[in-house]
């Protein structure tokens, strides 16, 4: 519709839609032009400057991620004068920079260096502007290392927390030579309303953004000899591993990663999955419960909609911002918080080992889940239910460390007792995931029949809408049910903050009627979480999504209510959903926190 | 209420609670505490609905929207490059004599803080300084030790 | 042999009590015809980028939107300009009477006046100055207000798109552009920005005709000019003179005899040292003979007793802090320019850093992102270029 404009670059012709940018001219070509500030999920800020060209006629350089496409523009993206700039760009980040590469964490995997590298940036270069600043390393967050000294000020952080969360945990102080990325009164983050999402470490293209790490504490536990190291793996981790060791973007590597958590030295390699599906039990019949008490008792102590808790970043974005409603919150723990709790319990009991024994290593998508299990509600087990929370990206750095060939590894499959899963709860890791399990699972439940929607497949609440809504109408409940009978269950689904927000200010404003919201923190949900390989963007995170789906159709089992381990944990050690042991091990409360 | 709370409620009522207002809102915090202080900071979030870190990044920006205590009078001497010309160094040496102070400090009894600042836009007639809002020029060292003796004169008679 | 000064004129400064007469009678034009008058009479942006002042209201004029606004730009913080402050308190009707006609014109019913915060003592007299324009205002039958928005202290917000970012309550950041302040200004609605002066001869035009206007200056620089002269001059002050003078006939007029170099536009604008006053005219690039500088309106001058390496200096430590810090190429460029002529000066780094630094403000020259990192190089190249000994030894 809109008319197409015409230019060149580098002598090759492009026809693009009006508004395009050059950058993104070029990329339709395959010129790849060099970007700092630039990523594909956030606003164009275009202050770094490497992506400069030159226009034919023109005496200055254009930002091409910032400048639209004009008809009859004549681009050079590698002329001697753009060389000449961007290399002194580059010199110049550098000099400002403590470029400690060998030590740095972020060593063979930074957008700087890699620049650094192909513009071969000599000795020659400009003055070290490092030792005459003060730059501090925040390292006090269980989730996150902020360290001023390796940032390159593009920003990307804080228009990611603006932007796609909408915290404003970060900003950008002072001006000129001073000017640096900061949270409120430049306090630790642990202090302030940071939710330990990660985004922003997903985001940043150095060092100074990233999370914290126990790769070390991991490796001595498990050449620790008296200890039995359990580890767990997130639905999100298998769909994305492959990136980061070197495999195309929606690969799904469930089989290999568990030969390779073998070969690692992990005692028992176990599934989050699992309690992914008991998340479902719990939390479904703690839902139908709440409605129960509101719809027939006129409870008014018991709050509707009830909310997800499974996504750590919600949980403390919710107790800064929406204390109010932290009695909407499912009481349920997050599947990684019902397995630290099981490890050390049931399953210690199963394999014969004494709790203090156990280690419990989860593998997460997440960086907010450290925090979380450093959380003092998370040690109902009598010991840290969980105690370390290794990312995605560290579980790719351990299996690289320890010189495995992930590519051609068999496949394995989990160890039992807490290994088997659904299909339910790998789409965990997926926006609208949670949603879509609970509602196979509820709706048969109540009405003893399958949720009506071809081969299971909720399709309304899949999908990257920011925020999805869903109803479905009750018939012909079981007799236990019928106060349902006829009730249209309206539910929502929103994931990262900044839509989150959105929706509890509806609710808050009673704009909304909802019976149940999932919410994730992270775009995209846990697929998109702050601890998968970097990098990210809407592309790939499609790509991630549809390995989920393809995963879950591929199971043999697709309802929660249906695996197997979950029956027999209940038949032999928690009795029945909501019971009294489930109250001690598996459910929590959450505490209101500072506003600012 | 705290005084700041209620300082802040104030300037709201008066300026909106929109985010234009934020500058509007932190000059009028300055001008009554000399500088916005942690907790003002975030009753100023609170009322705009913002974050309490852009408040903050947006205060540290300006160099007049002062984050930390300062004395009841701020000197700001010019040190561009007219004013440099004409003797800055010598006045600042004069300031720093007459108070008993140091470049960048505040007098022990809270009343003056003696600052370096950008052109002030009286280039003519450098050197040039502000106490609070108010411009003097043609600076030199008697007449800057005749109007310290000034604001002293104001502050007894005011005590 | 006494030689012929250079005319000082009065448009400006001269002190006029017809603004309602000039106001009824502009507004009995047609904005084409007012738009054509501005555009015929030459005038340019006198706030440093001397857009032509005609054609930024008529773009303006086409956006169709609920609301724009006129900001008279007021923040004059250029090391060396004072111009707009010695308007703004002298004949501050005739801005608000520019101001005015662009409202009708373009369709704004809210105007500001954006000051420095270092000029907040001229605020009570300007407030008293904009009530009674508001009464006038009210009598004609023009819905418009306008309101005093203050800085606080940083140079950046003057550049147009810091201005309204600090306007709408963040940091003064300068933003891309396109879009430009006609199409997405304050608020994200079309803007006209106009500095003080330019304001202020809008009223002349209207006045005295689009004719009268053009008859002074030269070419591509018509009008008058009001200059701000400081430094190194038994004289120093504002003053209104024409377009197209050369250096050395300024320096003949203003400076105390042993002037060795001018700064034309102040620390973003150029040092001309002595052997090329003769051949540097005062006005916008274009057709004129020589090399033509153009200014907003400061002219420092420095005698031979000056170190440039002292002048510059002072500035480079003036863009530092100055610098809004977004953007690589001025934030950490203007560091290393400093502590480069600091390094070669104390003879850490040998004379031929200076090569490399002059590469240096040439990159800045042609990536920063506004005018500020972009004009560092002026002054930075004239001096070094020119005084190179200065730096060295
Ligand atoms: C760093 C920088 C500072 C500026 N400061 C001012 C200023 O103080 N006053 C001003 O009128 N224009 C200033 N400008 C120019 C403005 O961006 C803008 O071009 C001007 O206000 C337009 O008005 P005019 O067309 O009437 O000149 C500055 C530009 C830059 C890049
Ligand atoms: S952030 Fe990048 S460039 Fe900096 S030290 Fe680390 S790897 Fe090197
Ligand atoms: S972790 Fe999330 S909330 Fe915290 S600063 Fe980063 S983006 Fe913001
Ligand atoms: S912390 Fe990282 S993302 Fe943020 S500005 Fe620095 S380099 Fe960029
Ligand atoms: S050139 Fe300087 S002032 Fe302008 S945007 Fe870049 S850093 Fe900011
Ligand atoms: S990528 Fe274009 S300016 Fe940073
Ligand atoms: S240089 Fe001091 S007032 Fe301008």
């Amino acid at each position: 519709m809109s008319d197409k404009v015409n230019l060149r670059i580098d002598n090759i012709a492009v026809s693009v839609e009006e508004g395009t940018t050059i950058l993104e001219a070029a990329r339709k070509v395959n010129i790849r032009i060099p970007t700092l500030c630039h990523h594909e999920d956030l606003c164009v800020a275009g202050n770094c400057r490497v992506c400069m060209v030159e226009q034919k006629g023109s005496d200055r350089l254009l930002p091409s991620c910032a400048m639209p496409v004009s008809e009859g523009m004549e681009i050079q993206t590698n002329s001697l004068k753009v060389r000449s700039a961007r290399k002194q760009i580059i010199e110049l980040l550098v000099s400002e920079h403590r470029a400690d590469c060998t030590r740095c964490y972020k060593n063979g995997k930074c957008e700087l260096q890699e620049l650094a590298s192909e513009y071969i940036i000599g000795e020659n270069g400009f003055i070290d502007l490092v030792p005459l600043k003060v730059l501090t390393i925040d390292n006090f967050s269980p989730s996150i290392i902020k360290d001023d000294s390796k940032c390159i000020r593009c920003q990307r952080c804080v228009r990611t927390c603006d932007q796609l969360q909408n915290i404003g945990a970060l900003t950008v102080a002072y001006k000129g030579k001073d000017m640096k990325i900061s949270s409120f009164y430049e306090k630790p983050m642990y202090e302030v309303v940071c939710t330990n999402c990660g985004q922003c470490v997903n985001r940043c293209p150095t060092g100074a953004l990233t999370e914290k790490t126990y790769l070390e504490q991991v490796w001595s536990a498990i050449n620790h000899e008296k200890k039995h190291v359990v580890v767990q793996t997130a639905p999100a981790v298998r769909i994305a591993l492959g990136e980061a060791l070197g495999m195309p973007a929606g690969e799904i590597v469930t089989g290999k990663m568990v030969s390779a958590l073998r070969r690692l030295g992990f005692d028992s390699v176990l599934d989050t999955d699992f309690t992914a599906d008991l998340t479902i039990i719990e939390e479904g019949n703690e839902l139908l419960q709440r409605l129960k008490k509101v719809l027939v008792d006129g409870d008014k102590s018991v709050k509707i909609p009830m909310t997800t808790s499974c996504s750590p970043g919600w949980v403390k974005f919710i107790e800064h911002t929406f204390p109010e409603y932290l009695d909407n919150v499912s009481t349920a723990k997050s599947p990684q918080q019902m397995f630290g709790s099981l490890a050390k319990t049931y399953y210690a009991k199963k394999i014969e080992v004494e709790a203090d024994d156990i280690v419990s290593v989860s593998v997460m998508p997440c960086t907010a889940k450290k925090y979380e299990a450093d959380r003092p509600e998370m040690r109902s087990s009598g010991y840290k239910d969980v105690d370390f929370v290794l990312t995605t990206r560290e579980l790719a750095l351990m299996i690289k460390q320890a010189g495995i060939d992930f590519a051609s590894l068999p496949e394995d499959e989990y160890d039992s007792f807490m290994g088997e899963s659904s299909g339910a709860a790998v789409i965990f890791g997926a926006t609208g995931g949670v949603m879509e399990a609970a509602l196979r699972t509820a709706y048969e439940v109540v009405t003893g029949r399958e949720v009506p929607f071809d081969d299971l497949n909720i399709t309304p609440v899949r999908g990257m809408e920011e925020i999805k809504e869903a109803a479905v109408k009750i018939e012909n409940p079981l007799p236990e049910w019928s106060f349902l009978d006829g009730v249209e269950l309206k539910t929502c689904v929103a994931h990262g903050l900044s839509n989150a927000k959105k929706v509890m200010e509806a609710v808050k404003e009673g704009k909304v009627d909802y019976h149940f919201i999932e919410i994730m923190a992270c775009p995209g949900g846990c697929l998109g979480g702050g601890g998968q390989p970097i990098p990210t963007s809407p592309a790939i995170r499609e790509k991630r999504s549809q390995a989920i789906y393809r995963e879950d159709s591929m199971k043999p089992i697709r309802k929660s209510h249906e695996n197997p381990e979950v029956l027999q944990i209940y038949e032999e050690f928690l009795k029945k959903p909501l019971g009294e042991k489930s109250h001690e091990l598996l459910h929590t409360h959450y505490t209101e926190r500072n506003r600012y | 209420m705290t005084e700041v709370k209620q300082l802040v409620q104030d300037l709201a009522d008066q300026f909106g609670r929109s985010q234009e207002s934020l500058l509007p809102i932190l000059q009028g915090i300055v001008t009554k505490e000399q500088h916005i202080s942690e907790d003002a900071m975030i009753e100023v979030a609170r009322e705009l609905n913002i974050s309490a870190a852009h408040v903050y990044g947006t205060a540290t920006f300006y160099s007049f929207l002062n984050t930390k205590p300062l004395g009841k009078y701020v000197i700001r001497v010019c040190k561009t490059i007219t004013c440099m010309m004409h003797g800055k160094n010598q006045i600042i040496k004069e300031l720093e004599a007459v108070l008993k102070v140091n470049l960048g400090e505040t007098t022990h009894d809270g009343k003056f803080t003696l600052l370096e600042t950008n052109c002030l836009g009286q280039c003519h007639k450098g050197p040039a300084m502000l106490i609070n809002d108010t411009p003097y020029t043609e600076l030199t060292p008697d007449k800057v030790r005749e109007i310290i003796m000034m604001y002293r004169d104001k502050e007894l008679r005011v005590n | 042999m006494t030689k012929k000064q250079l005319q000082r004129l009065d448009l400006i400064f001269k002190n006029e009590h017809d603004i309602e007469e000039i106001l009824t009678k502009t507004f009995s034009k047609s904005n084409e015809e007012i738009i054509n008058d501005l555009i015929s009479s030459g005038l340019k942006g006198r706030g440093g980028a001397g857009f032509p002042t005609g054609l930024k209201w008529k773009l303006a004029s086409e956006e169709e939107t609920d609301s724009k606004y006129i900001i008279c730009n007021a923040d004059e913080g250029e090391p060396g300009t004072f111009k707009d402050r010695e308007i703004l308190s002298r004949v501050p009707h005739k801005v608000l009477a520019g101001m005015a006609v662009c409202a009708r014109l373009i369709g704004a019913r809210q105007g500001y006046i954006y000051l420095r915060g270092e000029y907040v003592f001229l605020r009570p007299q300007l407030l008293e100055v904009i009530n009674e324009f508001h009464q006038l205002l009210d009598k004609i039958g023009l819905d418009f207000r306008v309101e005093i928005f203050l800085g606080s202290g940083a140079y950046i917000c003057g550049e147009e798109s810091a201005l309204f970012e600090s306007m709408e309550g963040k940091r003064g950041e300068p933003r891309n552009k396109p879009p430009f302040p006609t199409q997405q200004g304050y608020k994200s609605k079309p803007t006209v920005i106009n500095n003080v002066e330019t304001l202020a001869h809008t009223y002349s035009i209207f006045k005295y005709g689009a004719d009268k206007f053009k008859d002074l200056g030269v070419q591509d620089s018509r009008g008058s000019k009001v200059f701000s002269v400081s430094g190194d001059t038994p004289i120093p002050g504002i003053y209104e003179l024409e377009f197209g003078m050369s250096l050395q006939k300024f320096v003949d007029d203003f400076a105390d005899g042993d002037a060795k170099a001018v700064q034309v536009g102040g620390a973003s604008g150029f040092c001309v040292p002595r052997k090329k006053f003769e051949k540097t005219v005062i006005g916008y690039q274009g057709k004129l003979r020589g090399t033509s500088l153009p200014t907003g309106g400061s002219m420092m001058i420095f005698n031979s007793s000056r170190s440039m390496y002292n002048v510059l200096h002072n500035y480079l430590d003036f863009f530092v802090e100055e610098s809004c810090g977004q953007c690589t190429p001025c934030r950490v460029g203007t560091q290393q320019l400093l502590l480069g002529i600091e390094a070669v000066k104390k003879g850490d780094q040998p004379s031929s850093y200076l090569d490399k630094l002059m590469e240096l403000a040439e990159a800045m020259r042609i990536t920063a992102k506004c005018g500020l990192g972009q004009s560092v190089a002026n002054s930075f190249s004239s001096i070094v270029e020119n005084f190179k000994e200065e730096m060295i030894y």
